[in-house]
């Protein structure tokens, strides 16, 4: 059994790991990783959580603007992805803020093929992460119910090099 | 919970009793640091909160500026004498938001008798420094640079406590003790205003690995000594051994320590 969890555990590890050498996640969501504690245990899923529902909501804005038969609003896009840049950036989703970013440029540009090409990489995006995410934490779930320590430790201890 | 984008305090039963106006003042202890958060982002609200809470602040976040005003009882012109002061130690605001910017607020603010000593700092997703002067030259204490990270929020609440009044004229001024840093990487140009050298607050060098071909695979905690590369703009090479030999604070005089560590990539 206990080498079920060893063996768990070390692949959590690496996948943790990988997230971030893909480019994935970044320091800031190291830093929030920080921020959670035995008195905040819920801390990162709930900013999480609030982040991914902004994605929807963001994206579905931007989708509209994008959708007008006529003119498109490109500030009012702009203004979105502005919105989804900072909160990608609050939570470490590097991938997506850096795909806002690019977004910026095409709205400014008024790239019409380009806004919408990126948008739908947006879209993507923000779902490959929170599907990524979701194993993250269904394996921790796992883990954490073999093993009566708690899986943060290892990830503090991995992460934030803390011993 | 913050998600009611109006005046929202988190977990903190003493803050319920805050009104938006013509309440009586909550009963905060004298020491308590009470901070007034100000972002249209329900993430960054939720995300700062927590940050003041972590040291120890109470924290009121509001989701623009007219419902900062409005707690703070300056939304109309009829001067307020006969309420009592809230007490509020720190306003922190995001810069850009729609309606109010942070920076409308910021001259509000200090236009306001009751609330212009309060020490007011702005956060911003974007290093311009144009903007940045803008904001110190109306009075802001301080800039910082989003995404606000915990070592950031250490540095307001060392001065807070400390009392430090800082004039206009004393924005530029450098701080003569180093900033405590990883051993490891040269210290970081000292923040602007004179913080201490908070020895518990985590090295503001936390890096990112950056997804760059020339990745291998390091021990965790190599991956995460490695220097970041600057991805904002030129003029933070700001490398220097000696807090006296920071460059030119006129230009970009507050800033977090993001900064390029050439030699050690």
């Amino acid at each position: 059994m206990d080498s079920h969890v060893a063996q768990l555990q070390m692949q959590y590890r690496n996948y943790i790991l990988s997230l971030y050498q893909q480019g994935f996640l970044d320091d800031q969501f190291t830093e929030l990783k920080s921020l959670q504690d035995d008195g905040s245990p819920d801390f990162v899923a709930e900013v999480l959580s609030l982040f991914f529902d902004d994605c929807v909501k963001l994206v579905g804005n931007m989708a509209r603007a994008l959708d007008q038969t006529g003119t498109v609003d490109f500030s009012q896009v702009g203004a979105n992805v502005h919105q989804l840049k900072g909160s990608s950036s609050s939570v470490g989703a590097k991938r997506v803020k850096g795909l806002c970013i690019n977004f910026k440029e095409l709205c400014e540009a008024k790239n019409y093929e380009g806004c919408v090409r990126c948008l739908q990489q947006v879209d993507i995006e923000y779902k490959t992460l929170k599907a990524k995410l979701q194993d993250m934490f269904n394996v921790s779930v796992i883990i954490v119910h073999m093993n009566p320590v708690s899986v943060w430790d290892d990830f503090n201890k991995i992460i934030l090099g803390k011993e | 919970m913050a998600r009611d984008g109006g005046v929202s305090c988190l977990r903190s039963s003493e803050m319920m009793n805050v009104g938006i106006r013509g309440m009586e003042s909550p009963p905060l202890d004298v020491d308590e640091v009470h901070v007034l958060a100000v972002d249209d982002s329900l993430v960054d609200r939720i995300v700062i909160e927590r940050l003041l809470r972590i040291t120890s602040c109470k924290v009121t976040a509001v989701d623009s500026g007219w419902r900062a005003l409005e707690f703070l009882g300056l939304d109309n012109e009829k001067a307020s004498a006969e309420l009592d002061r809230l007490k509020v130690d720190l306003i922190i605001t995001d810069y850009c938001m729609p309606g109010m910017t942070g920076y409308e607020l910021l001259k509000k603010i200090k236009e306001s008798s009751s609330f212009r000593q309060v020490p007011v700092v702005i956060m911003s997703s974007e290093n311009v420094v144009t903007r940045i002067d803008r904001c110190l030259e109306e009075g802001a204490e301080d800039f910082l640079l989003k995404p606000v990270k915990l070592a950031d929020v250490k540095r307001l609440r060392s001065y807070l406590t400390r009392d430090v009044k800082v004039s206009n004229g004393n924005k530029r001024k450098l701080p003569e003790d180093s900033v405590t840093v990883n051993t490891s990487l040269p210290p970081p140009p000292p923040p602007l205003i004179n913080s201490s050298d908070s020895s518990d607050s985590s090295p503001p060098l936390t890096i990112s690995p950056e997804s760059s071909d020339s990745y291998s695979p390091l021990s965790p905690v190599e991956i995460f000594s490695s220097p970041l590369s600057s991805q904002l703009d030129e003029e933070d090479d700001v490398l220097t051994s000696s807090p006296e030999s920071s460059p030119a604070p006129e230009e970009s005089p507050i800033r977090r320590q993001k900064m390029e560590s050439p030699g050690l990539d």
